[in-house]
């Protein structure tokens, strides 16, 4: 009995920390007000909020009803995709030039979404 | 010998890995399905090993799941960090700035978890690499002194990747 009142509350407390940081991101993409910036809210959230609901699922699951490991993969999967959709909205970001001016590298000649073989220039500055 | 193993396994993690994948996805353990999974583990690498064809370098596994640790931790209580900011600050406030962090790392396995782990930690998102791969670019949310962000990837997280590959 008190085991199922531990895991109850800990599916609580787990639930209401993913609504929270969730929430927050949603907050940030409607405040945030540059692309590049905004970029940031929804990759927190794929994080923290989505990996609390998860966890919440399987205490879930685990106490109350047959386990299940289908969490671990979608965290898995999660984890490795999300950086990888971010860095790609990040280099439409830097070819739309809606972002600000970047840095020149330190040791080469430009950032390789930059990097434009001569013969393409002409298509890139339309 | 050596060369049968190397055209029967290319990438033996990889197989272990798609096994562990397979099981997870039956979402119950029995013994056919694990057979299963071991027999896709091991024609799956040997028909794309055409795409990848050197085998990545062995890594230090314990130093690794130190990382993957304090990475989980990081990302904790930056997640809290960035909502208070996002709460918090007015966006004329906030200071996004581009950090440019020059790359000691080679490998491109160990450039490629840098760089998620960049993203993965709140605050900060890779953005791009330079025309050779000597420096990656990271959008920072909220950084009034670019060179301490540098720095605290530089430290935290390239340091260890440079004993885990190197």
């Amino acid at each position: 009995m008190t085991l199922d009142l531990i895991a109850t509350g800990a599916i609580i407390f787990t639930l209401a920390v993913g609504a929270i940081f969730t929430f927050v991101a949603g907050i940030g993409l409607l405040k945030l007000n540059d692309p590049m910036t905004r970029l940031h809210a929804p990759t927190k959230a794929g994080t923290l909020g989505i990996g609390a609901f998860l966890l919440a699922s399987m205490i879930h699951s685990w106490t109350f009803g047959e386990g299940s490991f289908h969490e671990l993969l979608i965290m898995g999967f999660l984890f490795v995709t999300a950086p990888i959709s971010a860095h790609f909205i990040g280099k439409v970001n830097i070819h739309r030039r809606t972002c600000a001016p970047l840095p020149t590298p330190p040791r080469d000649a430009t950032w390789s979404t930059l990097d434009v073989p001569a013969e393409d220039l002409e298509l890139d500055q339309r | 010998m050596g060369k049968l193993t190397r055209w029967l396994l290319p990438h033996p993690a990889l197989t272990v890995l798609l096994a562990i994948v397979w099981i997870l996805l039956q979402n119950q353990f029995s013994w056919g399905m694990a057979v299963f999974g071991l027999i896709l583990g091991v024609i799956i690498p040997i028909g794309t090993a055409r795409w990848w064809p050197d085998r990545p370098k062995d890594f230090a596994f314990g130093k690794m799941l130190v990382y993957c640790g304090i990475v989980l931790y990081d990302i904790i209580a930056a997640n809290i960090e960035v909502a208070w900011i996002v709460l918090t600050k007015s966006n004329a406030n906030m200071r996004p700035n581009w950090v440019v962090v020059p790359l000691d790392l080679k490998s491109p396995e160990a450039i490629t978890i840098l760089a998620g782990t960049i993203t993965l930690t709140p605050g900060t998102v890779s953005a791009d690499l330079s025309s050779e791969g000597h420096s990656i670019l990271v959008h920072a949310l909220d950084a009034d002194d670019p060179e301490a962000v540098r720095d605290e990837i530089k430290t935290r997280y390239e340091r260890r990747l440079k004993e885990i590959f190197e």
